[in-house]
């Protein structure tokens, strides 16, 4: 049997009208925004299931761009954050679709750059405020940031993955939990390490100087 | 840790503690934080409930959807009332959170966002009437927040699961025990005045219109509010729950489950589904995709 603090009841703090809908949008929408690289120059919203239907209603697609914003779920400035990202010059698009088997309350997040790269990101409002993102650029993962989290995407070659374990333990970090996961063999592979501390810049540093490492993104 | 009610009582009798003060040390165990921590956690909280409280009494509120706001200010500054001004308070109270929470204000979870308005209005209120301080409120947030956490623990606080019922009906009951002990009643009559809460409000359904977070939801938490005032003078009158608190919950979670699905959070059944809800629900939807 799960155990409840008194503030998973009496909480949490956040903006309406919805945990899932509203709290839980701008949780995927900022944990995205953490995973991709900043300086991305317009973003796309791909709705889908509930998050399609009842989007604007609930405050999703100001709660999702928020959160791409760098918002948190109890920002007050929730509300206007259509203004904040026009002001910012940030382009921005919402698009209601449909993702095939996933949970009602998806988005895929698709992040450009000027150099014409993207990222793209998938998660689920899975309720209560809670969030897991399940894909990123086409890797399947499972992130719902309880505990620091550290995304690594690297060539599938032997070595890499104790490496970059080798870092963190130089580091005096414990990994939680870990999973390794790659497109197919010998191609690019992606490594999603939960830890129990937090990760530094200068660690993430010393994990893309190893050869092989494609990135490292670190969600603290 | 307790599981359900019993156990709850069983340790603050041997104890000899009031439940705020189980819950207290429960959570202080739980998150490995001291007592001043947690409670500086729940002063957040307070502070939070206070603002939306207060907000809709004064300010004219608009809700995304446009089917609620500005009711709160209504009942606050309504002199016809046949319950008296406390009622009127206790509702003003309730449906401000509710407006709050609709037009993308801040609030608390208590334990939902769509329940958001009765644990703040009875806790408030309550505190007015007994003249009961900061410190006070504090315990009883914790105590509605031991009873929330038996609930979740036993079942479940998700009206998609369980209908409005778990929602609202779970706010009712916790604030009711919370108020009572406000009050000076012991912790069976806590227990008791759940009982009573959630008894009354049994089956109901979660039916909103277009799905959104607002209508019939804002007065559900204003008639949840008054559900917990009374349950609680009920309970402080010394009347009993014929079927026990643990019982009564367990009883609950089965009606939940017999709910069919139109009727939990769908808006596929109840007032979701009358000529005027379908009409609101297309109204917005058109909007929605101009």
């Amino acid at each position: 049997m799960r155990e409840y603090s008194a503030f998973d009841i009496l909480g949490p703090i956040m903006i309406g009208p919805s945990s899932s809908h509203t709290a839980g949008a701008a949780r995927l929408g900022k944990v995205a925004r953490n995973i991709a690289n900043h300086g991305f120059e317009s973003v796309i919203f791909h709705l889908h299931g509930s998050f399609a239907k009842t989007y604007r209603g609930h405050g999703t697609d100001k709660a999702l761009l928020a959160g791409v914003l760098g918002m948190e779920p109890w920002d007050e400035r929730l509300k206007v954050s259509f203004d904040i990202a026009a002001r910012k010059g940030l382009k921005v698009e919402f698009i209601e679709t449909d993702l095939g088997y996933e949970h009602p309350n998806t988005v895929k997040i698709v992040f450009h750059y000027l150099d014409g790269r993207e990222v793209q990101i998938t998660g689920s409002s899975i309720g209560g405020g809670n969030i897991v993102i399940t894909k990123i650029n086409g890797h399947n993962v499972e992130i719902t940031s309880e505990y620091p989290t550290l995304f690594v995407t690297h060539n599938d070659r032997y070595g890499t993955v104790s490496r970059v374990t080798g870092t963190l333990s130089r580091g005096h970090i414990n990994i939680a939990t870990m999973n390794v996961s790659r497109k197919s063999r010998g191609e690019e592979a992606c490594m999603v390490i939960q830890t129990d501390s937090e990760v530094s810049e200068e660690i993430i540093e010393e994990i893309l100087n190893i050869p092989e490492v494609i990135s490292a993104r670190v969600i603290n | 840790m307790y599981n359900n009610g019993h156990e709850l009582l069983q340790i603050a009798k041997e104890k000899e503690l009031s439940l705020s003060a189980v819950v207290i040390e429960a959570e202080c165990k739980l998150s490995n934080k001291s007592k001043e921590e947690v409670i500086g956690e729940m002063q957040d909280v307070l502070k939070v409930m206070l603002e939306a409280a207060e907000y809709g009494l004064k300010n004219d509120v608009k809700s995304v959807g446009g089917l609620i706001g500005g009711d709160a200010k209504k009942v606050a500054r309504s002199t016809k009332t046949l319950c008296g001004t406390m009622i009127n308070k206790v509702m003003a109270r309730a449906l401000s959170c509710a407006e709050v929470n609709a037009s993308m204000g801040r609030i608390v979870a208590a334990p939902t966002a769509g329940s958001c308005g009765i644990l703040p209005a009875t806790i408030i209120t309550a505190a007015e009437i007994l003249d009961v301080d900061e410190d006070g409120m504090i315990n009883a947030l914790f105590t509605a927040a031991g009873i929330g956490q038996i609930i979740a623990k036993k079942g479940t606080l998700a009206g998609a699961e369980g209908g409005c019922q778990v929602e609202c009906g779970a706010a009712s009951a916790m604030a009711a025990a919370a108020i009572v002990e406000m009050a000076g009643g012991p912790p069976e009559t806590s227990l008791n005045a759940g009982a009573i809460a959630i008894k009354n409000i049994m089956g109901l359904v979660c039916d909103p219109i277009a799905g959104l977070v607002e209508s019939p939801c804002a007065k559900r938490n204003a008639s949840g509010a008054v559900n917990a005032m009374i349950s609680a003078d009920l309970a402080l009158a010394n009347v009993k729950s014929v079927v026990p608190f643990d019982e009564v919950i367990d009883a609950m979670f089965k009606v939940g489950r017999a709910l069919p699905v139109e009727l939990r959070e769908t808006a596929m059944g109840g007032l979701a589904t009358t000529p005027t809800g379908i009409k609101i629900k297309n109204q917005i939807y058109r909007e929605e995709n101009q």
